[in-house]
């Protein structure tokens, strides 16, 4: 597909710390952060102005859905500035904890895991042509999801009996079974929920739950990026090799305990490559790919930058900290112990780890070392803070952001799903908008009027269904 | 996963050693000691900012399985 959409879901850590005796729940300091979107909508699952879901899921964490993207830059910008409207909640929460006259800290964390073995997710979502065979598409993209962590990890410290170890990624070690339809027992590298929102004739979900959540735009980018390039030349049949792993929930663990990324892997067919290898035989079936097919300005930057990971990772790995955050982290954690004259076992280590991921750009080190300089960025501050409130212009986003702004000033009652959007008083006017690609927004905007007039009269508006 | 432990210490210069990959070893020595520098400004801010009760916050980091 040339034309795609995009969705990215981040479940946050979240915990609060008390300075005394009073402590809050964390149930309760979740409804916290949500009072400041007060809607029409049912409590702890709202969309907002910028067309994204923000809900409390499995496990109560906060959980951000970016709205339907068109690129996967688009994305990143999406998902970071849900970081941005997640620290203003935050803010909005802490006052109201105060008020309550609870001391104490609350915490938000963009990661996969505490330290004792619970993981929460990042959910991508691409959205498939229907006509192409799921499992066909699952298989051939398994061995790219399984290696693409040497430059997409967000990297963790975990601690077993022989000592404090460093791994690639947050989610490796969660994950059970290759394609599943469970996100909480038995994760899998790929999910087969089927909910397109749109139409179920012509598109299917592509949902892959193994990734880490970035802190980093550059890794992020190029996490979604070359996973667009690789489904594109799935589509395309264009792949021709088979890389299909012995033992890919084995392998995805034994690349994450391997930090030099060179350790070989069995392949189905006996064979042995390291995941450096693989990953460099997707990049350059990706180079000629491009150069044969029509592919967006975006893509084929992606694919200049993942020659340049492979590259550097095959050189020494300690090159991309800039870049991928894995190393960032990594690098941060080495700098600090190194200045500080202790080793890894020293327990500051994790809250070193734990703290790169704090949403709270005062906080959080990620943010410090952005803030810096040291690490390299792909967005700008001014897109993030526009894509807190404004919509992506050129997917159905737009529509939903545009009438939630419409409703919200004209007092309207309403309440929204992905592919609905339901107003009037009994909610008794229904929009469908099954196409993630229509941007008419004039059609919102007409219906708001509608119903404004048939308010004023105070007359009931019969049942009215309105096919997008 | 004895061999994942980091107990080596992160190479002087990081990536200076080689020069295969086009830069020059001296040109990439430099970056590196360029980057070791930076990070070493960077650990009294991290300081500044890091949790100060770490071991207990850390213990006390206890999540619900997600999704």
């Amino acid at each position: 597909m040339q034309k795609r959409i995009f969705g990215l879901e981040s479940e946050y850590g979240i915990i609060f710390t008390p300075e005394g005796r009073k402590t809050l729940p964390v149930e309760k300091a979740i409804r916290f952060l949500f009072e400041k979107l007060i809607t029409t909508e049912h409590f702890l699952n709202v969309f907002l102005e910028n067309g994204a879901r923000f809900y409390q899921d499995t496990g109560c964490h906060p959980e951000y859905a970016t709205p339907e993207c068109a690129s996967p830059r688009q994305l990143i910008v999406y998902d970071k500035a849900g970081e941005r409207i997640l620290e203003d909640l935050q803010d909005y929460a802490e006052e109201k904890i105060r008020e309550e006259r609870i001391a104490g800290k609350l915490s938000i964390f963009k990661n996969n895991t505490d330290f004792v073995g619970n993981s929460y997710g990042c959910h991508e979502n691409y959205l498939v042509d229907r006509d192409v065979d799921f499992y066909y598409l699952a298989e051939q993209l398994i061995p790219f999801l399984v290696t693409r962590q040497i430059y997409t990890g967000a990297g963790k410290v975990f601690q077993t009996q022989d000592g404090v170890h460093y791994c690639v990624s947050q989610r490796a070690q969660h994950i059970y079974q290759k394609i599943s339809g469970t996100t909480t027992n038995d994760r899998s590298i790929i999910n087969t929920r089927d909910e397109p929102h749109a139409d179920r004739e012509k598109y299917r979900r592509l949902h892959v739950i193994v990734g880490d959540s970035n802190m980093s735009e550059y890794t992020n980018f190029l996490k979604v990026g070359t996973c667009a390039v690789v489904l594109q030349m799935i589509e395309d049949n264009y792949i021709n090799k088979d890389f299909t792993l012995r033992n890919p929930v084995k392998a995805i663990k034994d690349i994450s305990y391997d930090v030099t990324c060179k350790r070989r892997l069995r392949l189905d067919n006996g064979r042995e490559y390291s995941p450096i290898e693989i990953q460099r035989e997707y990049c350059e079936m990706a180079q000629k790919y491009i150069e044969q097919y029509p592919v967006s300005d975006q893509l084929k930057d992606v694919v200049g930058k993942w020659q340049y990971v492979l590259d550097c990772l095959d050189d020494d790995p300690n090159r991309l900290s800039r870049e991928v955050d894995w190393v960032i982290k990594r690098r941060m954690i080495e700098s600090w112990l190194e200045k500080r004259g202790v080793g890894w076992t020293d327990p500051r280590v994790f809250m070193l780890d734990l703290q790169y991921h704090d949403i709270r750009l005062s906080r959080g080190l990620y943010s410090l070392l952005e803030r810096k300089g040291a690490v390299e960025r792909v967005l700008t501050d001014d897109e993030v803070l526009k894509a807190k409130t404004e919509p992506p212009p050129d997917t159905r986003a737009k529509m939903r952001g545009e009438f939630i702004k419409l409703a919200r000033q004209n007092s309207i009652q309403y309440d929204l799903d992905w592919s609905n959007i339901r107003l009037g008083n009994l909610l008794n006017v229904r929009v469908i908008c099954n196409n993630p690609f229509e941007t008419d927004t004039e059609k919102v905007a007409e219906l708001v009027r509608t119903i404004q007039r048939t308010n004023l009269r105070k007359t009931s508006l019969s049942k009215l269904v309105i096919q997008s | 996963m004895a061999d994942t432990k980091q107990t080596q210490k992160p190479k002087k210069g990081g990536d200076g050693d080689g020069g295969s990959a086009g830069e020059s070893g001296q040109k990439l020595a430099k970056k590196g000691e360029a980057l070791k520098e930076e990070m070493d400004a960077l650990v009294d801010e991290i300081d500044e900012v890091l949790e100060e009760n770490a071991e207990e916050f850390v213990k006390n980091y206890v999540q619900r399985g997600g999704e």
